[in-house]
């Protein structure tokens, strides 16, 4: 066993993990945070996708105890003070799930995509998509989900600063 | 899917990975872990340690002067796509690792891991070869042709950690892969270098392991364009042949993705 202390959502936590605990069975298990799902675990299909530092990992290919320290955003910590995060807003509105199960991964993508890159076309879109498996085949709607969102969020930035 | 135990140990420093690693001889470096996890999860490697070595500072840099890049074995491939300094002096460099795996996979993987690893579908060992590239471990300085040895080998010793890859910059380069549509992985992947000098081709993918092609460096050298792999014929005796695609096949594909990765050089 092996200490860990990392701040997940922006909450402080510490806990005793085995060594061999994967961040993502940490998150589920020990935190109960289920929105986090585990698809293939064969670190392909991106259901698991939580931020780490500010960046995409996929939580089924990162030790817990790899995160000592680190901030670890999941879905759950997206939305602030009850407000949906306008990628979340945006998949609701453009009927970006069917089954729901990859959403979270998707969505937190969809985050850092937008993030580093803006507004895109969707064929970056779907290359960016590279590592998130829908097996709903449901990425059309997915596509649109992440472009409205881009656009909006520029909106909004742009508003801001005008 | 739950690895078999193990004994996790942080390394503060390279110096204290290399005194862990001393009296621990059956411990494995972790890296990126983005091969050596998902290996661990189906069992099919069961280290009594893992040395993490991911934190290391000392390693992730990119050092960019006008003949050479030099790169810290723990940068992440993240970090190589989108330094601007990479992309202005080797941009093949940076395309190539924008296009290793996904993007939380680029988070994490790291240079060194992926040479240390070897797999023959892996990008980078194209890259070296072809850059002539020169790897730096904690015990020596490894020739790019020396360094590869086979299928998932290498001229590493026992307890030698990669620590920094030069790579001088070329004229022009380019690089190019066909990928397997379902698992991404290149199935034949070239990587064309020149220099004032000479030319340098590496293929990836197709192979056991990654190797250089004599006979498409001297047609390049003559005349550098797509032109010059007109009678190119490889031999399929040495190349891969598995479910996604025969030798023959492969063999083909070679040749094809050369013509696009020249073509990605002049047009840099």
């Amino acid at each position: 066993m092996t200490a860990v202390s990392l701040t997940v959502n922006g909450k402080p936590v510490s806990e005793d993990v085995e060594d061999r605990t994967l961040l993502v069975y940490f998150l589920r298990e020990n935190l109960h945070l289920t929105g986090t799902h585990i698809g293939c675990d064969t670190s392909q299909c991106g259901a698991c996708v939580v931020h780490v530092n500010g960046l995409p990992v996929k939580s089924c290919t990162m030790f817990a105890v790899q995160a000592e320290g680190a901030d670890v955003t999941t879905i759950e910590g997206l939305a602030q003070n009850g407000k949906l995060h306008p990628v979340q807003e945006a998949f609701r509105e453009n009927h970006g799930l069917q089954c729901g199960f990859c959403t979270p991964g998707m969505i937190m993508t969809a985050v850092d995509m937008i993030r580093r890159n803006g507004v895109m076309d969707r064929e970056t879109i779907r290359q960016e998509l590279e590592g998130n498996i829908c097996r709903c085949t449901g990425y059309h709607n997915i596509v649109s989900s992440i472009e409205d969102a881009a656009k909006r969020m520029a909106a909004a930035e742009k508003g801001e600063a005008a | 899917m739950i690895p078999y135990a193990f004994e996790y140990r942080r390394a503060n420093s390279l110096d204290d990975a290399k005194a862990i690693l001393a009296h621990a001889p059956d411990a494995k470096l972790l890296a990126g872990g983005q091969t050596l996890i998902p290996t661990m999860k189906q069992r099919l490697a069961n280290p009594p340690m893992l040395v993490d070595i991911s934190g290391l500072k000392e390693l992730s840099f990119i050092h960019a002067s006008s003949d050479v890049i030099v790169i810290g074995a723990g940068t992440k491939h993240g970090m190589i796509a989108r330094c601007s300094e990479v992309q202005r002096a080797i941009p093949a460099l940076a395309h190539m690792a924008a296009h290793i795996g996904d993007p939380a996979v680029r988070t994490m993987g790291t240079l060194g891991g992926s040479l240390a690893n070897n797999d023959p579908a892996a990008d980078y060992p194209a890259a070296v070869l072809a850059l002539n590239a020169t790897i730096k471990t904690t015990k020596r300085r490894i020739a790019a042709d020396d360094f590869f040895t086979g299928m998932f080998s290498t001229a590493l010793e026992d307890g030698e950690i990669v620590t920094e890859v030069s790579f001088p910059v070329p004229e022009c380069a380019g690089y190019e892969k066909f990928r397997n549509p379902a698992s991404r992985y290149a199935m034949a992947g070239v990587f064309v270098a020149k220099t004032e000098s000479s030319v340098r081709v590496a293929v990836t993918g197709a192979a056991p392991c990654a190797f250089r092609v004599a006979e498409m460096e001297a047609a390049l050298k003559k005349t550098f364009s797509t032109d010059a792999m007109a009678d190119i014929k490889l031999s399929p005796d040495d190349m891969n042949s598995d479910i996604h695609a025969s030798a023959e096949y492969r063999a083909h594909l070679v040749v094809v993705m050369a013509k696009r990765a020249i073509e990605m050089a002049i047009g840099s």
